[in-house]
């Protein structure tokens, strides 16, 4: 993997300065917003990339934290593939909300167990908590840059910097607050199962998404605010340089979580060794 | 309720009553935050009633962490905690009684602490007033059940008082939304409390498993 | 007296345990088996591991690696109503009587028999009827209390982390003559203690630790005593002072 680095460096630089490029000069301009709308193409992959490390972050604790009992862990294991195979059952007999696709959804399903199972196999024992840890991190980068730009979009277009009930903008707020918190109790622990306790409040943060989610959806629909980010459909050449910027973000933030993996890796292991070498101690010092 | 809850429940009730350290403590504070509030919002304008439900639910908060604290601190003074992990007793029960403790302590609190907002404020509700009754012990649960759990989750950090409002308040996002709304449009009369009545009630439902599904595991890390 | 036989089945087996706070290893491999009916003091310097090991015998450390096996169990919890466990916090309310104290924690073990409670605090010799609150206690007392507590469900196994310490000689050498009775009773008993000199005539085994590794075991106080050179003999001449 270390080969590959320099040239994954060299094609992420390329990726995002073609990002770059797309995004400021290629794509055509907003019909309303103007050259404003450009900092969409930052803005919401940002948002898609923090989502999806978060989602690795819960699937790592999770992992971390049922892998203690092997029972609980096949429970488990059954538990992920019943979801998986719900949610494709239930895409084709239940309607989706309006907008999202059938085979989306069970795509998603689908998605998501493959991820979990993934993850189970690429990060066994302690190298899941070094997942969890890694994601946090890098998560609540991309995340502090979703809250950045936000405001920045939102102030000339829309004339106000923040709406309360805007739903994604607030639910991004909290997962940023959620995820601050987390990396907080990792540096503050004075606990040896700091791992343990980090990946118990990373459940409870998960738990607490969907109803973040749901209690503001129906704030809105009670008090209409404006919606920052605008709705409805969108221009297919915009889509498609959102959707470069998406990838070049993911190279990105693959290369950067990886360097910091590499870090965490080799931080653990010289302290095992050192912990090795004061085992081998004949005398106390 | 097993017989270590109502023992431990019973046992923090009768020490709580016997020292009132708390008790006189957390009631002054409860009367200086609603009198500060009173200064810094002008109780008289017409808005008042339309704020009163984020008022009310920001100082219960507020004062709720300084009760919520102090949960653990009796256990930790003589490392009781050690006592009770190598005890048989089930983590479980110990989780219940504090958290039932909690939750009729800050449940005194707003019985004392909702006459001096009414009075300040002079508030009326012009929706249906029992539902306050529903609101109230909902949200509390949110606030007190949560609060207990990471309470002993910072017992294991280094800055063990100020963790706690760190790790409770981004989590209680959604009930303090829920609860605020539910006060709001019970005081307001404009808009029906009951979905938000639900939203608290499917809150307290999964942190409260949650909760006592992963306090054990919490307990017994070192 | 129990037999022979049942006497040399060890109940206790530490199986190459460690245990490392980060980088700090407090207990570098040690390897014992202890057998029943027996009274063990373990002694050492200060950072020797003697309270780890007796922590990790009680449950509140889970070990690095290697286990720690009690009566034919690795998972600990399972046997936890069988062992008491007392350490140099007193474990117990301060605010609180002995008596309420003792019936609380009876409650975590299923006890709700009130005269246990007044039998354990009798032995230690303490007062059942003391309304005192546990806080305003002297050391000694406060020591023999969490006795009293560790001994409320009739262990089968005593742990007990400096139970002497700042006790006064006669408080102390009462709780010995306690222990040896409960050892005779068929108890399995360790002490952790500085005080080497307090169990000698009534602990039938003395264990060193150094570093964390048990170094020696004997039977005989005289070896210890040579083996800890000045220190045992003037405590001795300290106790002749008295």
């Amino acid at each position: 993997m270390k080969r590959w680095f320099p040239i994954l460096g060299i094609v992420t630089l390329a990726l995002l300065s073609y990002a770059l490029y797309e995004a400021l000069v290629a794509a055509p301009t907003e019909r309303t917003m103007g050259d404003v709308q450009r900092i969409f193409y930052y803005h919401v992959p940002s948002a898609w990339t923090a989502f999806l490390l978060f989602f690795l972050n819960f699937v790592a604790s999770i992992q971390y934290l049922v892998r203690r009992k092997p029972g609980v862990d096949r429970i488990a294991n059954w538990i992920v593939l019943g979801i998986a195979v719900a949610i494709c059952i239930g895409a084709y007999v239940v309607p989706p909300p309006a907008g999202v696709e059938r085979s989306a959804v069970a795509t998603t399903g689908l998605a998501v167990a493959a991820i979990y199972f993934l993850v189970r196999k690429l990060f066994p024992g302690d190298r899941a908590d070094i997942l969890a840890v890694v994601t946090a991190e890098v998560g609540v980068v991309f995340c502090t840059i979703v809250l950045i730009t936000g405001p920045l979009w939102a102030r000339p277009v829309w004339g106000i910097w923040w709406a309360p009930g805007d739903i994604r903008l607030t639910s991004t707020l909290v997962l940023w607050l959620i995820y601050i918190a987390y990396l907080m109790l990792r540096k503050f622990s004075s606990s040896g199962n700091t791992a343990v306790i980090a990946a118990v409040l990373a459940v409870f943060g998960a738990l607490d998404v969907p109803l973040v989610y749901f209690s503001i959806w129906f704030f809105r629909t009670q008090h209409p605010q404006p919606v920052i980010g605008g709705g409805g459909s969108i221009d297919p050449r915009m889509m498609q340089v959102l959707l470069i910027n998406w990838v070049a973000f993911l190279f990105f933030a693959y290369l950067v979580s990886w360097s910091r993996y590499r870090l965490e890796v080799i931080k653990r292991e010289v302290e095992r060794a050192q912990g090795m070498q004061e085992l081998m101690e004949t005398r106390a010092r | 309720m097993s017989g270590v809850t109502r023992a431990t429940l019973i046992k923090d009730l009768r020490l709580e009553w016997r020292s009132k350290d708390a008790i006189n403590s957390m009631l002054f504070f409860a009367l200086l935050v609603v009198v500060v509030f009173s200064f810094s919002f002008d109780p008289i304008a017409e808005e008042s009633r339309r704020i009163a439900g984020g008022l009310i639910w920001v100082a219960f908060l507020f004062a709720s962490v300084v009760a919520l604290n102090e949960t653990w601190a009796r256990e930790l003074r003589n490392q009781v905690l050690d006592a009770y992990r190598v005890s048989p007793a089930p983590a479980n029960s110990l989780f219940v009684a504090k958290a039932l403790g909690n939750f009729i302590f800050v449940c005194v609190l707003e019985a004392l602490m909702a006459p001096l907002f009414i009075v300040f404020y002079n508030l009326r509700a012009l929706g249906p007033a029992y539902q306050l009754l529903i609101v109230a012990p909902l949200g509390t649960w949110a606030l007190v059940v949560n609060g207990t759990f990471f309470a002993a989750l910072s017992i294991r950090t280094r800055a063990r008082e100020i963790m706690l409002p760190l790790l409770l308040f981004p989590i209680s996002i959604p009930a303090i939304l829920g609860m605020v709304s539910a006060t709001t449009a019970i005081l307001s009369g404009e808009n029906s409390a009951r979905f938000y009545i639900v939203l608290l009630a499917v809150y307290d439902v999964v942190f409260t498993i949650a909760c006592l599904a992963l306090f054990e595991t919490v307990l017994h890390a070192e | 007296m129990t037999s022979g036989a049942a006497q040399s089945s060890p109940i206790i087996v530490v199986d190459n345990l460690i245990k490392q706070f980060g980088r700090f290893a407090a207990l570098r491999g040690v390897s014992a088996e202890f057998v029943a009916g027996k009274m063990y003091a373990i002694l050492g310097d200060n950072g020797a591991g003697k309270t780890t090991l007796l922590r990790t015998m009680a449950g509140l450390n889970h070990p690095t690696r290697g286990s720690v096996s009690i009566l034919g169990n690795r998972n600990l919890r399972e046997i936890c109503g069988e062992i008491g466990y007392m350490a140099h916090p007193s474990l117990l309310y301060d605010e609180m009587s002995g008596m309420e104290n003792l019936r609380y924690f009876g409650q975590l073990y299923g006890i709700a028999d009130e005269e246990r409670c007044r039998a354990a605090i009798r032995a230690v010799a303490l007062d059942p009827e003391l309304e005192r609150p546990v806080g305003q206690y002297s050391q000694g007392m406060r020591q023999r209390m969490s006795l009293a507590r560790a001994l409320l469900n009739d262990p089968k196994i005593l742990l007990l982390d400096e139970p002497f310490s700042n006790v006064d000689l006669r408080s102390a050498r009462e709780m010995v003559a306690l222990l040896g009775r409960m050892r005779n009773a068929g108890k399995t008993i360790f002490v952790v203690t500085h005080q080497a000199s307090l169990l000698d005539g009534a602990a039938d085994e003395f264990v060193w630790m150094e570093a964390g590794r048990i170094v020696s075991r004997t039977e005989s106080f005289e070896r210890v005593a040579r083996e800890m050179g000045e220190d045992a003999r003037s405590s001795e001449d300290m106790e002749k002072r008295r």
